[in-house]
């Protein structure tokens, strides 16, 4: 009866009598969601135009921010060193379809993910050897983005809210919205889907497909690089952010791999979740549940809606 | 409204295609030791409608896959508004004015029926990546005269009430119709058709035959189309070329090439 006492009732009771607890709770989780969210986004990109599964986009977002606080390192101006960044990650983009898809072309799923974990450990061996493996602090403030923190009196008790955090749901919900604008209006956006489509007919239209290759692998460096500025500001750069990328992996279970709404929704999810369920039941598990939660969830879902929750129905006539 | 394929045949007849537009010249492309197509040669005049017909397997696909580029062949050139080339990539091929639908329909199956026709436009829109990204001026400007033609191209073909539908959920007929307007939307110098009417229902087959009859006679589009049904085939082509075994066995006027005994053994046996 104890037992369930505390998971069924316990921690309702408690929620209800702190509310403003229960508010920063989801608040921190809503936070560390939208990054997983960006991860997702980055993943579901490349996933949505080649069918690649990316492995190396958690070490890609290290790998861009530490391009970005090492060349700041160097006397570069801030700005000046995200510019170089984003350049950076162009080339890096224009490389890994010169070098590694185009060679790979049609062959087999698990061949091009096993690739992808070559590059990851490319990435990593190079990132190593340039930047150092010692953790470093993101260049925030030079990057003009706020510090400090907001009280928020509400619930008659106070909720924190860290400037750094609102800036990061701020820049996380316009940079989905330019990309959704992006995917549904222009041309290339258009050629975009119709390569996820079709490769033949995509070609038969005169779509070029490794350009459109080397675009979704910028596009979705340029979100490793916003999400490396934004996790690094939370905390630090450092290699230990790739193992946190791999939550990602839970993300696209629950919002399908082809779905940016589903790669937002899920990130928040996982993200609101865990906190919750690390303060409320955390206990009752020795701690620690945050690191396994996601996977656990990811599990369920994978047993009973395999193509996660905005995963793209396959329209098929027979 | 009823067309008489007869008049149309006629008046076809009547017009002169002295230009050529797209000539092969002794053509061999192999897979490893099968033999798909084996020294064929042949043109297409601007203007014209020039059918490729043949039994199963004759190569006839293949041949379509070379002219756009999806094939490479070994051996033999292609000439294309008089420009040689022996490897093309397909892109590239679009590019130069080569449109094409394929036998099975290949669409953008999650795009609704008006993107899938703009992306025909693909290599038609130029206005910068950023541009586009940001979704302002002249990128908008230009989105919307393409939209116009788009538009177009969906009154052509009868196709208003499906515009926003996903493809996916259409019917065969339909589909095919869709594919075309996306081929249109390229409007290409030269219109490569693979089996149009294959799956069709009677109603469907003439009103995909009054298209082509449309496109090329009154946007002159000249096209090459592969297609089964002899009757349609007879209406419709100015010339015909019949492969068998990946080889030429007979070309010229839809007359001379049905009574060809080569032709016949090909499509009926030969009598030992």
């Amino acid at each position: 009866m104890d037992f369930l006492q505390s998971i069924v009732v316990s921690p309702f009771v408690e929620m209800f009598a702190y509310p403003d607890f229960l508010l920063q709770v989801i608040w921190e989780g809503f936070v560390a969601g939208v990054l997983y969210s960006l991860i997702a986004l980055g993943f579901v990109l490349i996933y949505k135009a080649s069918g690649v599964f990316n492995f190396a986009q958690g070490i890609m977002v290290v790998f861009a921010a530490l391009v970005l606080v090492s060349l700041h390192g160097m006397g570069v101006p801030a700005w000046l060193s995200v510019v170089l960044a984003l350049g950076v990650m162009g080339l890096l983009a224009v490389g890994i379809e010169r070098l590694v898809l185009r060679k790979l072309v049609n062959q087999h799923d698990a061949i091009l993910l096993m690739a992808t974990i070559g590059l990851t450990l490319i990435l990593k061996g190079v990132g190593q050897l340039l930047f150092g493996g010692e953790p470093k602090p993101m260049i925030t403030e030079q990057l003009g983005l706020p510090t400090g923190s907001t009280d928020l009196e509400i619930l008659g008790g106070i909720v924190i809210l860290q400037h750094i955090d609102i800036a990061a749901t701020v820049i996380a919900v316009l940079m989905v919205i330019a990309l959704a604008i992006f995917f549904s209006k222009t041309r290339i956006g258009r050629a975009l889907r119709a390569v996820a489509d079709d490769h033949q007919a995509a070609l038969s239209v005169g779509i070029s497909l490794h350009q459109i290759w080397a675009i979704v692998w910028f596009a979705s460096g340029i979100v490793a690089l916003v999400t490396g500025i934004m996790w690094g500001a939370r905390s630090e750069v450092s290699f230990a952010l790739e193992i946190i990328a791999l939550k990602a992996l839970a993300v696209l279970i629950l919002g399908g791999f082809t779905s940016i709404p589903g790669a937002i929704v899920g990130g928040l999810i996982i993200g609101i979740g865990e906190k919750l369920f690390e303060v409320y039941w955390g206990a009752l598990f020795g701690s620690g549940v945050e690191a396994w939660f996601a996977y656990v969830l990811a599990l369920i879902f994978l047993l009973f809606r395999p193509q996660g929750l905005f995963g793209e129905r396959i329209i098929e006539r027979v | 409204m009823e067309i008489s394929h007869a008049d149309v045949v006629d008046s076809s007849a009547a017009r002169v295609h002295d230009e050529e537009l797209l000539s092969v010249s002794n053509v061999s492309l192999s897979f490893g030791g099968v033999k798909a197509i084996t020294d064929i040669s042949f043109n297409i005049m601007k203007g014209e409608v020039r059918a490729i017909i043949g039994p199963n397997g004759a190569g006839k696909t293949s041949m379509l896959n070379v002219i756009n580029g999806f094939y490479h062949p070994q051996e033999g050139v292609i000439n294309f508004r008089g420009k040689q080339r022996r490897r093309m990539k397909p892109y590239a091929a679009a590019a130069s004015g080569i449109a094409r639908t394929f036998q099975n329909v290949a669409l953008f199956k999650g795009m609704s029926t008006l993107d899938n026709i703009m992306s025909g436009r693909s290599l038609k829109m130029h206005r910068g990546f950023f541009w586009q990204v940001l979704h302002v001026g002249p990128a908008r400007t230009e989105e919307i005269a393409h939209r116009a033609k788009v538009e177009a191209i969906i009154d052509f073909l009868e196709i208003a009430h499906i515009r926003k539908q996903p493809v996916g959920k259409l019917p065969y007929g339909l589909q095919k119709r869709v594919e075309l307007g996306r081929a249109m939307a390229m409007e290409p110098d030269l219109l490569l058709l693979d089996e149009p009417m294959a799956g069709m229902n009677l109603e469907e087959k003439e009103d995909m035959s009054r298209f082509i009859i449309d496109l090329n006679t009154e946007f002159g589009t000249t096209i090459a189309l592969i297609e089964h049904d002899m009757g349609v085939v007879m209406d419709l082509a100015d010339r015909v070329v019949v492969l068998d075994y990946g080889m030429k066995i007979a070309d010229g006027t839809p007359t001379t090439v049905q009574s060809s005994q080569a032709v016949i053994d090909a499509y009926l046996g030969v009598a030992h």
